[in-house]
């Protein structure tokens, strides 16, 4: 029983310290997300910015363009998901699409998709009264 | 009834001077104080449309107030043209077996009027009020006025407490019952947030007109800036006797009816 | 004590504690499917904007800050028999609150931004306000409490008991207000409700007060001191006549204004409300427990007054129904002088019906409310301790 313990404290031990290997499923030792970019090179900032701020700039455009009426700016969530929809299901939000691959991965909860549509290019039907 | 002054005398040229400063880094030009090479292009198109499209990266001005003129007049009985394209143009679809906790973004109402029977009809929507109750009662100020008169709710912050609801004379709010999936790209709307018209906001910023104003077959519904007192919804309040909807309230709504 | 009789003791807090953790569980599990599903799941829809839940929890709310009363009677007017009482009262205002804002909170529609609700708050809105007043009401009462029962904190009870009197009579204000505040509809948008609401506290908080200090003495095998009932059952019946008259108030100014007369109508005669109206908060909320509190055979005995206090619950159950639901069951007058109609229940009556999830979140609250007073009366002391000779000796308080 004793022994068992000694291990499992070992092999958190050994998660801890081991270096945090980067996204992309680039070769590391864990299993990364596996993001496939439809159209690489378009994007509105460099890949390393996008990574570490893109929640920040979809924060601060949606405000701009909700409160003040801006809009046509680069930082658009409309536009990302243009994109960055996947070919197979044309959403960003579909197993192992854009941005579930990821938000799945850093189990970081999503909640741009409980009102905005993860399909590209959707047109909306209405019903009559 | 007039339209409400703005406090520049003349709005127009308010408005196309601070859509002209807030473009100036993009290359238009100042011709002379006052006069933007825009000016030209606005009025050639003012006599076709009601309204131009804000310029990409520009703010929404307070020097214009979008508003609604509906003459119950010529709203014809059982046509409901003007709700289904506001549900088509928002992505109005949900049907759920109590049809009180469907989403009523416009509604249709039939008045008949207890002193003399007379019938008329008007579509309903939010009014738009320049002081509107569901702005002053809402704890994380979700609920919102933009610049340019527009009420809208701010989703991100709404916790759906449905105050605003309460606080509105006009019913024109709903709840959001049920998760959705089929959302309009330009009108994202959601589970447990409230929600009431935008007077089609993503299409007014395009420089279009709101989607119930343009299905109409009648030609009942008129939209533009209240305060450019050379716009056609001015010069029409300015002419014929119209009415805010509980003016008692004093809200001053930016929606006017004609004909009841 | 015998070992036998301290084991039962036990035995009955854990099986007091199991039913209302069972409880409050269940109500936080249908908070949960609510969450889950939306409120499609309650009986609650684009008419009814508020339900059940907002009844119950406003309920507790009030009473919350009502029951707290007992406490500023001893504190702040110096009356030595509410003293004694002022931790009990102290412990049943936290445990009522928390229960109540639970209930609201977890009926939200968007129940996980309660940060959002903490960071942004919008001055203009009542509702804003109360994301001031409640946290605050939280400390106040924790350092009353603190002043009360650290013997070397007792010189400053006075002076928190008064911050907190002063606080819950804003808060209750507040609640209030809420209504008060709605400039559409013919059942609120009246500045009478802020007063009200604290008059309908005093007596509500009471009403909760005697029952739960009658259970604490039955469990602890002691009798309440006689004097004690009759002073404070004399303050209940005050508080019952005092609501009694701002509902007849309220009533009548409404009705004397032409554009309220077909609510007025509607709310006290011709609707289910008016049953609810006559028999539910007038008959069993007033007047029978005023009558059981003034008759000489049923006033000077306990088991008669802690059913008048109950009494007056249910009565309150009854009067925040008919106000919530039956001023939303009425259609907005949205254009006088008009018969209307249209898909959305312009001009017509509606009715509310409570789902089951919403039931049991409301009855969560209570769970709650009822689980922290079980705790807190365990764990520390709260029983009131009397000197009954000086308190016949001040005379008649």
């Amino acid at each position: 029983m004793n022994l068992l313990r000694i291990l499992v404290a070992l092999f958190a031990a050994f998660i801890a310290v081991s270096p945090a290997s980067t996204l992309a499923g680039d070769g590391g030792r864990a299993a990364g997300p596996a993001i496939e970019i439809a159209n690489p090179g378009k994007c509105v900032a460099p890949v390393e910015e996008m990574r570490r701020n893109h929640m920040e700039m979809l924060k601060h455009q949606r405000d701009r363009s909700l409160r003040q009426g801006i809009r046509g700016e680069p930082a658009s969530l409309n536009a990302c998901i243009e994109c960055h929809a996947s070919k197979k299901t044309g959403s960003v939000l579909g197993k192992g699409d854009f941005c579930e691959s990821c938000h799945a991965y850093a189990a970081v909860k999503l909640d741009c998709f409980e009102c905005h549509q993860p399909r590209a290019g959707f047109k909306a039907t209405g019903v009559k009264p | 009834m007039t339209a409400p002054q703005s406090p520049d005398n003349n709005p127009r040229r308010a408005f196309i001077a601070a859509a002209g400063a807030g473009v100036a880094g993009l290359g238009f030009t100042v011709i002379a104080p006052g006069l933007h090479l825009m000016a030209v292009a606005s009025d050639a198109n003012a006599a076709s449309a009601a309204t131009e499209a804000r310029k990409a990266g520009t703010a929404a001005s307070p020097a214009v107030r979008w508003g609604l003129l509906i003459d119950a007049n010529k709203c014809a009985p059982g046509c409901t043209k003007c709700v289904d394209a506001c549900h088509t143009e928002n992505g109005v679809s949900e049907k759920l077996p109590d049809p009180r906790q469907n989403s009523q973004w416009i509604r249709k109402i039939e008045l008949v009027d207890k002193r003399n029977g007379r019938v008329t009809q008007l579509p309903m929507m939010c009014q738009h009020c320049a002081n509107p109750p569901c702005v002053d009662v809402c704890p994380t100020g979700a609920s919102m006025k933009r610049a340019d008169g527009i009420v809208l709710v701010d989703r991100h912050t709404c916790i759906g407490c449905r105050y605003c609801m309460m606080a509105c004379p006009y019913k024109a709010r709903s709840f959001v019952h049920a998760p959705l999936h089929d959302q309009n790209p330009d009108v994202p709307r959601g589970q447990g947030c409230v929600e009431s018209c935008t007077l089609c906001v993503h299409r007014v910023d395009k420089g279009q007109q709101p989607a119930c104003v343009e299905s109409c077959p009648e030609g009942a519904m008129m939209f533009g800036d209240l305060f450019d007192p050379g716009s056609a919804i001015a010069r029409r309040i300015a002419s014929v006797p119209t009415t805010q909807v509980r003016a008692d309230l004093r809200l001053n709504p930016g929606v006017r009816y004609q004909g009841i | 004590m015998s070992t036998s009789k301290l084991r039962n003791e036990e035995g009955r807090f854990y099986l007091l504690a199991a039913i209302g953790g069972l409880v409050a569980a269940i109500g936080i599990a249908a908070a949960l499917y609510m969450e889950h599903e939306g409120h499609v799941v309650t009986g609650m829809n684009n008419q009814f904007v508020w339900g059940l839940p907002h009844v119950v929890s406003i309920f507790l709310i009030i009473a919350a800050s009502g029951v707290l009363n007992v406490a500023s009677m001893g504190s702040v007017f110096g009356r030595a028999l509410y003293k004694s009482r002022a931790p009990l009262s102290g412990l049943l205002g936290i445990a009522m609150m928390t229960g109540g804002l639970a209930v609201i909170m977890l009926d939200l529609g968007r129940a996980d931004r309660g940060i959002v609700a903490a960071t942004h708050v919008n001055l203009t809105s009542v509702f804003g306000w109360n994301m001031i007043l409640y946290p605050v009401f939280y400390g106040l009462v924790a350092v009353y409490l603190w002043t009360l029962m650290e013997r070397r904190m007792n010189p400053w009870s006075k002076a928190a008991g008064l911050a907190t009197f002063v606080w819950r009579v804003v808060l209750t204000s507040g609640t209030g207000s809420i209504f008060a505040f709605l400039v559409a509809r013919q059942a609120y948008g009246t500045a009478l409700l802020a007063p009200m609401f604290i008059v309908m506290s005093f007596a509500w908080g009471l009403a909760v007060f005697i029952p739960v200090q009658a259970a604490m003495y039955a469990s602890s095998g002691t009798t309440l001191p006689p004097l004690v009932h009759q002073r404070m059952k004399n303050l209940l019946a005050t508080f019952i006549a005092a609501v009694l008259y701002l509902t007849a108030v309220l009533h009548l100014a409404n009705a004397y204004f032409a554009k309220n007369i077909a609510f007025e109508t509607f709310i006290l005669f011709d609707s289910e409300f008016a049953g609810m109206f006559w028999i539910g908060q007038v008959l069993i909320g007033s007047l029978l427990p005023l009558a059981l509190l003034f008759h000489p055979a049923t006033g000077t005995r306990t088991l008669w007054v802690n059913v008048a206090a109950l009494l007056v619950i249910v009565g309150a159950y009854f009067h925040l129904y008919v106000f919530i639901i039956g001023g939303q069951a009425f259609p907005l007058d949205i254009f006088p002088g008009y018969d209307v109609k249209s898909s959305f229940m312009d001009g017509a009556v509606d009715h509310y019906a409570a789902s089951l999830p919403e039931i049991l979140l409301s009855l969560g609250g209570l769970g709650i409310a009822f689980m922290i007073t079980l705790i807190g009366v365990r764990a520390l002391t709260f029983l009131p301790h009397d000197d009954v000779a000086k308190l016949e000796a001040a005379g008649a308080d």
